[in-house]
């Protein structure tokens, strides 16, 4: 056998250590999580009810590469309804597998080898290796908590090169649950425009956004040629398991990902597809589940603050992003004492970027009655860090 | 009332109705208002009636509470000035009645009785109910089994598990 097997690109993907406190995690018999990065709803009964019928009635094939027609008509009139932005359901919006899918046919559709790719941190896990991936170059930009931990225009600007070729845009966002205002996009917009750039927008929470309304980044002036849009069922209908999402743009780009997507993935099962069409006929369900949302936000920030963490306000997503700091502790250790001494799960902050370092990441898709009782563990936990 | 004040109050409510027991610090932490407010708010609510008491969800079946529930359908001769008012409200008085509602079809009440034999409900239907002069007819549905109330399923679904950790 070649004594080289894997591939140097994924051999120089990082965060191994990371992943055994993960198992750890995972096994703990009695352990509170607050690490989990999806619902804990169950999905609407009418949306799962829609697609047992569509398997009684046997809809078990392919569908067309692009995603059930019906589908992506509905899709383009929810997206035109509540952001003012057409897409044609014929030629402009692709149905995916997850959000996931979507970001890596993104990328490979348009990067060629070299080419840069800002992302702001600290963000989602996946951006970065799927950019090596693709073989693009990442190049960060950190947000700060003085920030509110928003992507700023000028330090945006410094960031471009004659290599940069596009930004991930990812708000509401997961770790640190910031949303970016109207005006706050508005002045990105206008660095893409002068500098020529495609962004990538990554809008799965845009629905779970708690303070103001979300602004779709496409609807900006003259960001539809430029936007790649991306969004799915996972986070807002409670379906990340359902693998279902799309990605809407022009024609150019939608139709490149296309070709991607009909060697590597034939199409997005019809199970899901059938389900998601239900999904989009009301919107009740899912606003019961974003207040539900809301009410636990407000118990896990206050609930944090009170047992002496300071905590930037999330107006978005499903996390909390406190600040540990003055543990003397790092991220990393603070999240595998607190899991041991008092099984509570949390993420370590450094996992979602180098300048998450100093914070951690609390999930409020748990329960209330969990939350209560996560956030007791944890002060006995930071009252004997104080001794 | 301020627009902002009744969305407040509204969330009150559905906190409460999800969870009574809820104490009112936790209620004000949730809807961004003094511990005060809501105990204050909550009292108004209770003033006005909107609040008529709280209670609990109680499954008999595992409670060991062998009690019997019919539904009895009442068809009414209503009476010309008070409708079907009179007889609902003279209805309503008795502690065995636990609901009653005026209901379009081709009965006019639907009342919920509670005893705890059937033969102690049968004997309640017959004696005070059917002889009642505006009550024409009754038709005596026994309760076997129930699978939901007040928006509670007694046998909660398994749910599937998630990870502990998802980034
Ligand atoms: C920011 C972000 N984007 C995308 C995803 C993946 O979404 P999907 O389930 O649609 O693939 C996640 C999941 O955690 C996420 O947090």
């Amino acid at each position: 056998m070649k004594s080289e097997i894997i591939a140097d690109r994924v051999k120089g993907l990082e965060g191994s250590g990371i992943r055994k406190f993960f198992d750890v995690a995972q096994q703990m018999e009695g352990a509170i999580s607050l690490g989990v990065g999806e619902p804990d709803f169950v999905t609407p009964w009418s949306i799962r009810e829609a697609c047992i019928f569509s398997l009684e009635k046997g809809y078990t094939s392919y569908t067309s590469n692009w995603g059930l027609l019906e589908l992506r008509e509905a899709l383009s009139d929810r997206v035109y309804k509540e952001s003012g932005v057409y897409y044609e359901p014929e030629g402009e919006i692709l149905i995916t597998t997850g959000v996931s899918e979507a970001f890596d046919l993104a990328l490979r559709a348009i990067v060629n080898p070299g080419d840069e790719i800002v992302l702001h941190e600290p963000s989602y896990v996946s951006y970065k290796p799927c950019t090596v991936f693709a073989a693009g170059t990442p190049v960060c930009v950190d947000t700060e908590i003085e920030d509110e931990f928003k992507l700023r225009a000028e330090k945006l600007k410094e960031k471009i090169t004659e290599h940069t070729k596009a930004v991930i845009l990812s708000y509401p966002n997961n770790p640190t649950g910031a949303t970016l205002s109207r005006k706050d996009l508005e002045e990105i917009a206008d660095v893409v425009n002068e500098h020529d750039l495609l962004v990538i927008s990554d809008e799965v929470y845009g629905k779970l956004t708690y303070e103001g309304k979300h602004t779709c980044f496409s609807s900006l002036n003259g960001m539809k040629e430029r936007t790649i849009l991306l969004n799915g069922f996972s986070k807002a209908y409670a379906m990340t398991g359902w693998r279902l999402g799309y990605a809407a743009g022009n024609k150019e780009i939608i139709e490149a990902m296309m070709k991607i997507h009909q060697y590597i993935m034939l199409c997005a099962p019809i199970t899901a597809q059938m389900a998601a069409m239900e999904a989009l006929r009301t919107n009740d369900e899912m606003e019961r589940m974003v207040s539900e949302y809301n009410r636990r936000r407000r118990l896990m920030v206050e609930g944090l603050r009170e047992i002496g963490l300071s905590c930037f306000e999330p107006k978005g997503a499903f996390y909390t992003f406190p600040s540990i700091e003055n543990t003397g502790l790092t991220s990393e250790e603070f999240a595998k004492r607190l899991l041991l001494e008092e099984r509570v799960v949390v993420i370590p902050g450094s996992v979602f970027g180098a300048c998450g370092e100093g914070f951690i990441r609390c999930a409020y898709a748990v329960s209330q009655y969990q939350i209560r009782e996560a956030l007791e563990r944890m002060e006995k936990f930071l009252e004997r860090l104080r001794i | 009332m301020k627009e902002k004040d009744r969305g407040k109050e509204e969330e009150i409510l559905k906190i409460l109705e999800d969870n009574a027991r809820i104490s009112d610090e936790e209620i004000a932490k949730m809807v961004g208002m003094e511990k005060e407010e809501v105990k204050q708010s909550i009292s108004e609510l209770e003033d006005r009636g909107v609040i008529k008491g709280y209670k609990a969800v109680i499954n008999p079946d595992k409670a060991g509470i062998e009690t019997v529930q019919a539904l009895i359908d009442v068809k009414v001769s209503s009476e010309r000035n008070a409708g079907y008012d009179n007889v609902a409200e003279r209805i309503s008085r008795f502690p065995e009645v636990k609901s009653v509602r005026l209901v379009s079809g081709e009965y006019d009440l639907s009342v919920l009785v509670e005893g705890n034999t059937m033969r102690e409900v049968a004997y309640f239907v017959a004696e005070k109910i059917s002889s009642l002069e505006q009550v024409r007819n009754t038709v005596t549905h026994f309760l076997l089994k129930s699978y939901k109330e007040n928006g509670k399923i007694y046998e909660e679904e398994e749910k599937g598990k998630r990870l502990a950790v998802t980034l």
